[in-house]
């Protein structure tokens, strides 16, 4: 729960989040140890100074430092904790979801564990969909289209060993499919994070949530034109909020558009985490207004209303989360005593 | 005496030919990106870049693009040196830089790296890129001016050219838009219009507003990677001054490491 400073109490679901060990002793390659290195300058590239972290601790951090820095130093409610394997470049994978499973053991009520899958994996791939359900009762995936697997350095969302993969989570009610879309790196050509395809995925599963994670960014024009076709598509912010230290006159024209053309239903905030940690993410997009010119400009404003909904109630939406009653049941939780 | 000076200017038109290739992607110098990490010449007079990227991950054909450049700057210097450029701690370095001493050209090298995507068409997509970000900061730095739209989209290049846009940063916007303009339309003389669409077309003054929010958009994308790459590569410099008596990463995290001084021109 976010306190604001006029005494509000605002529900925050952070709708990105991970846990993963990027250890040198999990590394397996070269490219693993330049995948977590690359996550580092991301960190320290964006954060405000005073909240950097030691290398060794943000290569693998603890369970106990994602507790804290999430729902006790931090405002989240609720973290949908993203599964990325990446076995190609980690032993035991980087971030699955027996990882993050056993971590959201203890605090059930606080985690939404989302899985994965790899389209290429073929008849496997349906295989893993029917036991992360049966096991995780998953309501969502994590789409990392730019996974190299052997020869492979990426997939579309339109391949159509993805599409049976789409059709089974529809059937099972896993509605909620993460896309990664970000920034051009590679094992990434360009191509691996072309939005288009979420455009043609979107329009044939109208049963299921196209949450476009970093908006597209740096095609945040592409997405935005799709995002406001089809009324199934939603944009994560994680990685865009940052900004809003470094750089906030670019954040305000970033979300701006956002507002413009996909309306304040559809986007949902993210921390990264542990690439940023959500307080202070919260505290800054709270205290934030539109510049006046961008403002007229757009016709648009970030109104408090405006960042309730980014915050949780976009989320709890999507993930069905009676807000009221699990403000309770987190009220009674021994965990939130001990956070007081 | 004189040798030192011949030197000296010889190291002024090294970097000065370096500074005239920019990253595709950004629009921005490679030089000011800090992805020059040295340029020296020997005794001999030839010379040695070493060249490294914000991210071991940056995509090969973008990288292809500003070794191209840069092979390009070499080739125009004044005293037509051998030259030797290398690659560092990017995912195809190795092959890179095989190539490289092999006597391949770049496309060679890359053409089987980065994919079936046309560099052709690629270079051509980045171009109107630039052309149309460097157009919203004349556009805007004139409306700054007090110029009505009607006069700025009337304006011809010769009364371009005549126009004062502030200083600093729009000085040398407004000259890249010019070379911008005069790469995309050649025949452009001092009579023609000095505004129009990347396909030619004049731009109406009650269109300009929806116009401008085009043009923003490709600006928006632009700055991301720019932001994103100069945070990155700071990061990574910063790491790699991490040595055994240097500075440690505390140092880093407190601010004590003074920022890698730039090379004076």
């Amino acid at each position: 729960m976010y306190r604001t400073p006029e005494g509000k109490d605002i529900f925050v679901v952070d709708g990105h989040t991970h846990f993963w060990d990027g250890s040198p002793e999990n590394q397996k390659n070269i490219h693993g140890k330049q995948f977590i290195d690359c996550f580092y300058a991301y960190h320290t590239g964006l954060s405000p100074k005073e909240q950097l972290w030691e290398k060794g601790k943000f290569e693998k951090y603890s369970a106990d430092d994602l507790y804290r820095d999430l729902f006790i130093d931090g405002p989240d409610d609720v973290a949908i904790v993203q599964s990325t394997y990446l076995r190609d470049f980690y032993k035991n994978g980087f971030n699955t979801i027996e990882r993050n499973a056993e971590v959201a053991k203890r605090y059930p009520e606080r985690f939404i564990v989302n899985g994965a899958f790899d389209p290429r994996d073929g008849e496997k791939a349906l295989e893993y969909i029917h036991f992360m359900k049966e096991t995780y009762d998953i309501k969502g995936v994590k789409m990392y289209t730019a996974e190299w697997n052997g020869a492979s350095k990426g997939w579309k969302l339109t391949d159509p060993d993805a599409y049976r993969c789409f059709e089974l989570c529809d059937k099972l009610g896993i509605r909620n499919i993460h896309v990664h879309k970000g920034p051009t790196i590679i094992p990434l050509s360009k191509d691996a994070f072309d939005v288009h395809d979420v455009d043609h995925a979107a329009t044939d599963f109208q049963g299921l949530n196209w949450i476009v994670e970093h908006c597209g960014l740096p095609r945040l024009d592409d997405f935005c034109w799709i995002a406001t076709q089809e009324t199934n598509v939603y944009g994560g912010l994680a990685v865009a909020l940052p900004f809003i230290h470094s750089r906030p006159r670019y954040f305000a024209e970033v979300i701006a558009e956002l507002l413009f053309w996909i309306g304040p239903e559809k986007i949902l905030f993210g921390s990264d985490y542990a690439i940023w940690t959500p307080r202070w993410l919260v505290e800054r997009l709270w205290a934030f207004e539109l510049p006046e010119d961008i403002r007229k400009e757009r016709g648009v404003d970030l109104t408090p209303e405006t960042k309730e909904k980014i915050l949780g109630l976009n989320a709890a939406r999507l993930y069905n989360i009676d807000i009221e009653a699990k403000k309770k049941a987190l009220a009674s939780s021994p965990f939130s005593i001990a956070a007081e | 005496m004189a040798t030192a000076s011949v030197s000296g200017s010889r190291e002024k038109e090294l970097w000065r030919r370096l500074g005239e290739v920019s990253d595709p992607e950004l629009d921005e110098p490679v030089t000011e990106m800090g992805f020059v990490e040295r340029a020296e010449i020997t005794g001999d007079g030839s010379v040695e870049v070493d060249f490294r990227l914000p991210t071991y991950w940056c995509s090969p054909n973008f990288a292809f693009l500003m070794l191209d450049g840069v092979r390009k700057a070499l080739d125009q210097l004044s005293w037509s040196p051998a030259y030797r450029v290398k690659l560092h701690d990017h995912m195809f370095a190795e092959e890179v830089n095989r190539g490289i001493e092999a006597g391949k050209n770049f496309g060679d090298i890359f053409a089987g790296l980065a994919g079936d995507e046309d560099i052709g068409a690629l270079r051509e997509t980045f171009s109107m890129k630039a052309f149309k970000r460097r157009q919203e900061a004349v556009l805007l730095g004139l409306r700054r001016q007090g110029l009505t739209d009607r006069e700025i989209l009337g304006m011809d290049l010769g009364a371009y050219d005549a126009a004062r846009l502030g200083s600093g940063e729009m000085t040398s916007q407004k000259a890249r838009y010019r070379a911008a303009l005069v790469e995309r339309f050649p025949s452009r003389r001092r009579g023609d219009p000095v505004f129009a669409t990347w396909e030619g077309r004049q731009i109406p003054p009650a269109a300009l507003d929806a116009y401008l929010a085009e043009l923003r958009s490709v600006r928006i994308n632009m700055e991301f990677n720019g932001a994103l790459c100069r945070g990155l590569k700071q990061a990574r410099y910063k790491e790699l001054d991490v040595i055994d008596g240097e500075p440690t990463l505390v140092d880093f995290i407190l601010d004590r490491v003074p920022e890698r001084s730039a090379p004076v021109t």
